[in-house]
């Protein structure tokens, strides 16, 4: 059987391939992503004291460490089994939006808009953000500076932009202070007007991808995300709850405790991303999706009157759940607006400079269990630790991995619509490139791994012989 | 010139400045008393000296081996180099072998920016390390309630050992086996928790130059070391003596 390669998959954080099964008439059968790395942190961790494990885990990846180090730091409260002090959690939730921030400009401005805005079927040698600097400046320079600010609230708060320090077990280290506040203030209308205009552009050029938007992972599955009472958006505090692709809910108020029981993990063969399923389901019929289209599929309403604007806009894309992976793009800006507009609120709380910033405990438990919403969806991390404190075990679910099932799906729609006959062109496999791009799969993260990355897709018939090859 | 005591008064140059001493005084407490560096590592102010990390070696004029400046006595005459291009070669040389036995990483270390070794590296310049890492599977004791002995961050200096004997008069903490194979050891090879002579004190935690000991409960750079007690400890036992 003919077999594409698309090896490395490029502009996405850190290394996959891809590769396609075609029938004899080239028609394509089946569809693979895999991921070519792999990291070992659940193994190297073992020993370790659990108060390290905030500042370890972060390690995984310099992107979103911010995320692995509250989800960690949430495990460790529970080991504690501590409620850590409100402005503790108000602090540490304007750490998790300013990752938000940062993570979605990055996979928005840098690593896809050059799609949207050179084409798919653009020159690789363009299709990138220094092509973006040179034919649209202003957009690349908003696009910068909207991380920029993410990463200006990390630093200020954490320290540091990448590998951040502060989030510990049981709260952050040290309080506000009344200056650090007012410098991010002070950065807030610039961000907001930046997503604003990114948004309305973003919104004007949908009705150019509607043959992308038709066939970008665009099925029904299940969801999966952070849900609460009110149904409101939130990505630090409440249960996780699984709703159907009718807005259906398929189980709910699932804790840390339980998630085992409705979220199985499958190793695969030819990747080192394991596929999560919900477990009631089994592997083939559990297929679900995180991240910010799950998010907003999930909740009802946002709770900022900018972002619930614009959301109610995105429910009117469709009656049901909005399925187009490709929406995924949008979904990510509506968060980066949320994000802005919660933190100013978090920001404007005179509690946001309390002093009372941390519970101290020794462990109380032999396990524990954080989640989060990252970036890119549910993040989970589960610890037990022994007698003396340390870890015995650790369980990382990771965004990625929910999604692993759900790009195996999109990549074989998009290669069925767009890879056809014996020859390959750039712009057939940038679409099966960008699929994966709309789910902005952080590959270092979800195979607890490293990254350059060039392409070699082969185009091999039934006998073996190689009948087309692309290399960049 | 001899003192009521019987001790020498001697004259020296170190590193070009003429000083002077008592005879019974160290090539290192001259050179401070002076105002000149001479990088240390094992050695803490206020416990014995050693001269275990070899980081204080100093040229004397007339002999061609180095010299540990914190237990090398000064003499009448003496021509000491703190400074010269071999000198600092094996400062270095001695750090990176320190840095590349056993697991240093500074960024998830708990003394993360309080660390004797990681600013020594730092002001020596020590910024790769050109040797393979050894990394040998060392063990963590958390089996005591308030303290950790991470034996993976542990460079053999002997401060916890000789703050405990000297200071504390517990000598819970003694050394196991030679070369890469040396332990720490509290009581005869006993988790610290189990210790029958550990007071409990935590002046161990606070001399050690590393994350080694460390107190529990703190997260990566938050093991601040309290050394302020040192001083004055250190002066009562001369007292009492």
């Amino acid at each position: 059987m003919p077999t594409i390669t698309i090896d490395p998959v490029t502009r996405i954080e850190g290394h996959a391939k891809i590769t396609l099964q075609l029938d004899e008439q080239g028609e394509v059968q089946d569809a693979r992503f895999h991921v070519t790395q792999v990291r070992g942190f659940e193994k190297l961790c073992e020993g370790r004291p659990f108060t390290e494990m905030p500042a370890l885990m972060a390690r995984i990846c310099g992107i979103c460490p911010t995320s692995h180090l509250l989800a960690s730091s949430k495990a460790c409260d529970d080991i504690m089994a501590v409620r850590i002090p409100e402005t503790a959690e108000k602090l540490r939730r304007i750490m998790n939006l300013a990752q938000i921030i940062q993570s979605h400009a990055l996979s928005f401005f840098y690593l896809s808009s050059p799609d949207f805005l050179l084409g798919m079927d653009a020159d690789p040698e363009e299709r990138n953000i220094m092509g973006l600097v040179r034919k649209h400046p202003q957009m690349a320079r908003d696009g910068i500076q909207l991380r920029q600010f993410g990463q200006r609230v990390l630093e200020t708060l954490g320290g540091k932009r990448i590998h951040p320090g502060w989030i510990v077990p049981g709260g952050v280290s040290h309080p506000l202070q009344a200056e650090q506040r007012d410098q991010i203030l002070a950065m807030i209308p610039e961000a907001t007007r930046i997503t604003r205009n990114a948004l309305s552009w973003f919104k004007g050029q949908i009705e150019n991808f509607r043959t992308e938007i038709r066939s970008f992972a665009n099925f029904p599955s299940m969801f999966l995300a952070m849900a609460n009472d009110a149904n409101q958006f939130s990505a630090y505090t409440g249960w996780l709850r699984f709703i159907n692709s009718n807005l259906e809910i398929v189980a709910d108020h699932i804790t840390g405790a339980d998630y085992l029981n409705y979220i199985g993990e499958s190793c695969n063969e030819d990747s080192y991303l394991k596929s999560t399923y919900f477990k009631p389901l089994g592997l083939k019929q559990g297929v679900y999706r995180v991240g910010p289209l799950a998010r907003l599929n999930m909740c009802r309403t946002a709770g900022t009157p900018m972002a619930d604007e614009e959301l109610a806009e995105f429910r009117e894309l469709e009656r049901r759940s909005v399925w187009s992976s490709f929406y995924y793009h949008y979904a990510r800006l509506i968060e980066i607006l949320f994000s802005i507009e919660r933190m100013n609120t978090l920001l404007n709380d005179p509690e946001i400079l309390g002093k009372n910033v941390r519970a101290h405990a020794s462990p109380n438990k032999y396990e524990g269990v954080g989640i989060l919403e990252a970036p890119r969806g549910t993040l989970i991390h589960h610890y037990h630790i022994d007698e003396n404190g340390l870890i015995k075990s650790a369980n990382m679910v990771i965004a990625s991995g929910h999604n692993n099932e759900a790009m195996n799906h999109g990549v074989l729609q998009v290669a069925r619509q767009f890879v056809k006959g014996k020859t390959l062109h750039q712009g057939m496999l940038n679409r099966v490139e960008a699929v994966i791009r709309c789910f902005d799969p952080c590959l270092s993260c979800s195979t607890h791994a490293a990254g350059m990355m060039p392409l070699d897709i082969q185009l091999i018939a039934p006998d073996g012989e190689v009948i087309d090859r692309l290399v960049r | 010139m001899n003192t009521e005591s019987g001790v020498d008064i001697c004259t020296l140059i170190i590193e070009n400045h003429e000083c002077g001493g008592r005879s019974n005084q160290t090539i290192l407490e001259v050179a401070e008393e002076n105002g000149i560096f001479i990088p240390t590592l094992c050695r803490l102010a206020g416990l014995s000296n050693i001269g275990a990390c070899r980081m204080c070696l100093v040229e004397v004029k007339g002999s061609n081996k180095l010299m540990p400046a914190c237990v090398t006595k000064i003499q009448e005459g003496m021509e000491v180099t703190v400074n010269s291009e071999r000198l600092a070669e094996y400062r270095k040389l001695t750090l990176e072998m320190l840095l590349s036995e056993r697991n240093h990483i500074c960024s998830v270390c708990v003394a993360n920016g309080h660390c004797d070794l990681q600013s020594l590296a730092q002001k020596l310049g020590v910024n790769h390390i050109t040797m393979p890492y050894i990394h040998p599977l060392m063990p963590v004791d958390a089996s005591h309630p308030r303290f950790i002995a991470d034996h993976n961050r542990c460079i053999l200096c002997t401060r916890c050992v000789r703050v405990c004997q000297e200071i504390e008069g517990a000598h819970t903490w003694d050394l196991m086996s030679r070369g890469t194979k040396a332990l720490v050891i509290s009581d005869m090879n006993k988790p610290w928790g189990e210790s029958e002579s550990c007071t409990g004190c935590g002046k161990c935690v606070q001399v050690c130059p590393t994350g080694a000991l460390s107190e529990k409960g703190q997260a990566a750079g938050e093991m601040l070391k309290r050394r302020s007690f040192l001083p004055y400890l250190s002066m009562m036992r001369e007292v009492g003596k």
